[in-house]
């Protein structure tokens, strides 16, 4: 029976061939819940079991609002510490989770689940990461298993060479614009093609990353030489057979993409399908207030060397709020050695701490009536990062640097050599 | 009476990331749409209907959302199409969520919902309806959810789900 590569993985988890539609309960490689998802995991988790199935696959990052902005989130974060040192889990407070599980844990090949709808994000090295909410991982973190739907894939094929100053990102912004908030419900992404087959990890968990933003349950690039290389620059290389969908594996759709003439999108609030090429915004001179580069979409280093590339020896425009959130202490490391964060510094950014900062509206840059952000973020939602009446336009690092620079959405091409 | 949304309402409408940091349902209660629809609280009343349109519940995995309109004591969610990860937190939390051909409806209309029957009655227009429940989430509903599930079954009562 020919399958997809989510189905062989699924299969591999539950001890027989599954195909799209099966119910299965499957066995999972790791469960995360972080400081806030795991808060509403742990009145259903009590009331199920006293222990862990498992503390070494169970991880706990506090990343959403971290260090804690108010008593309120403290007490939260405070519970799940109680929890998590009497199960024997440790507390990981090194930058979001979807970064550092792609750094530190996750395997091409794996299974796992993961409350935050960012889950997908790690599929970009061949595993199946899906997202769900509290009261699965509560029963995951109880038994190790959890039920699926088998889902269908929909495949997403691209092509051509990336034009200068288009990134993973322009391409994903094009891929949602066809694709729709849902139009991948219930599915798992496949993206494969020659571009793809060329990009390295950190540029595919961009694209896997925003798959959420699809509606779809995970999303998936085969493992191959560029995974091998990123598990090794982690200092993790892992022995694994490279796996693919058969050649007769079905597909639900599939959808080609030819990017040789993209050129940096944009998506306007309030919908993440709502992109335009970003010299149509540039064109209305849209004033921006706050330029946020971070979150699990975008702060790799490959993203910051483009921003530090675009920024040295200039200063940020005048009155301007330019905030800098490394996705992780690895990537805030390796940004500190390479001397790009005294570059930020004096450029006139924010440089805050490895978390999901102001990406979700809760600390580090909350936005105000009618403000508007240029974000390096998945969501342009009202009322995502502060007053629903805040308007938060989503791009790549280099639209984003470039607006830093002059003060309106601008496309970055000019910037760029 | 029927509280009416649109299409993609997501869960940072329902419970904003700034809102939801409490592990009170009532206090989530309280909060359920307090920027998109701020009078919502204060008015709905036990066996409201919210009705949509698709994709309800997009966005965060945050269970708040499912959980701010189950102690809104709604009879039920209606749509034309749900949000995965938002569709499973209702199957586990016993929230009924079902998905409906929803243009016809309007706000005053007087619906009748019968789980047993699968049938959702428009009193005011004469007009049936046509829904389908999955079986798991009506028996999860009538078992008040799913950890109640487990509760009285039985952690291996998780491989039964699949017959539901």
């Amino acid at each position: 029976m020919p399958q997809t590569l989510a189905e062989k993985i699924f299969s591999n988890h539950c001890g027989r061939m599954v195909q799209a539609g099966d119910f299965i309960l499957a066995d999972l490689d790791l469960v995360m819940a972080h400081d806030t998802t795991c808060a509403w995991a742990l009145a259903p988790f009590y009331q199920i079991a006293e222990r862990v199935f498992d503390p070494s696959k169970i991880f706990i990052p506090f990343d959403h609002a971290f260090p804690s902005p108010s008593v309120a989130m403290s007490k939260l974060q405070n519970q799940i510490k109680k929890f998590a040192d009497e199960q024997g889990i440790p507390v990981v407070y090194d930058g979001v989770c979807h970064q550092v599980m792609s750094e530190r844990l996750i395997n091409p090949g794996n299974l796992i689940l993961g409350a935050d709808s960012h889950s997908p994000t790690g599929g970009g090295l061949g595993a199946l990461t899906i997202g769900v909410g509290s009261t699965d991982a509560a029963i995951a973190m109880a038994t190790g298993k959890s039920w699926f739907r088998v889902p269908e894939t929909i495949g997403v094929i691209i092509t051509g060479r990336l034009p200068l100053g288009c990134y993973s990102k322009d391409v994903v912004l094009s891929v949602a614009k066809e694709m729709g908030p849902d139009g991948a419900n219930y599915r798992v992404v496949e993206y494969k093609g020659e571009t793809v087959e060329e990009f390295d990890v950190p540029a595919r968990l961009t694209l896997t990353n925003m798959s959420a933003e699809m509606g779809a349950k995970a999303a998936i690039v085969a493992p191959d030489h560029q995974t091998r290389a990123y598990l090794e620059e982690n200092d993790r290389l892992v022995e694994f057979n490279d796996m693919t969908s058969d050649s007769q594996a079905h597909f639900e759709r599939e959808f080609r993409f030819d990017v040789s003439d993209l050129k940096p999108m944009i998506a306007c609030p309030p919908d993440i399908d709502n992109d335009v090429p970003v010299e149509e915004v540039e064109a209305e001179k849209v004033s921006v207030d706050q330029v946020f580069i971070g979150s699990c979409t975008n702060c790799r280093i490959e993203d910051l060397e483009v921003v530090y590339r675009m920024w040295k020896g200039k200063r940020v425009r005048e009155g301007l709020r330019a905030i800098i959130t490394p996705a992780s202490r690895r990537v805030y490391i390796q940004a500190l050695q390479r001397g790009y964060i005294e570059e930020f510094v004096n450029f006139g950014a924010v440089v805050s701490s490895p978390g999901c900062g102001p990406c979700l509206g809760r600390s580090g840059g909350v936005l105000y009536d009618d403000e508007v952000c240029v974000s390096t973020s998945n969501r342009n939602f009202e009322g995502r990062m502060g007053s629903p009446k805040a308007r938060i336009f989503l791009a790549s690092p280099a639209t984003a640097a470039a607006s830093a620079l002059t003060g309106i959405i601008t496309d970055p091409r000019s910037f760029i050599e | 009476m029927n509280w009416m949304f649109g299409d993609n309402i997501n869960t940072d409408l329902i419970t904003p990331g700034r809102y939801n940091i409490t592990t009170d349902p009532e206090a989530l209660a309280r909060v359920c749409f307090i920027e998109y629809r701020p009078e919502f609280h204060q008015k709905v009343q036990s066996g409201d209907f919210v009705v949509a349109g698709q994709n309800f519940g997009c966005g965060s995995s945050r269970e708040t959302a499912a959980v701010a309109l189950k102690y809104s004591q709604l009879q039920a969610v209606l749509a034309k199409s749900f949000a995965r990860i938002f569709f499973r937190n209702a199957i586990n939390l016993g929230l009924l969520c079902i998905i409906a051909e929803t243009d016809s409806i309007e706000k005053t209309d007087k619906l009748e919902l019968d789980i047993h029957a699968q049938v959702l009655y428009n009193k005011s227009k004469k007009q049936n309806i046509a829904i389908e429940i999955p079986g798991m989430m009506r028996r999860l509903y009538w078992e008040g959810g799913i950890i109640n599930y487990l509760k009285t079954n039985g952690l291996l009562a998780l491989a039964d789900l699949e017959k539901f």
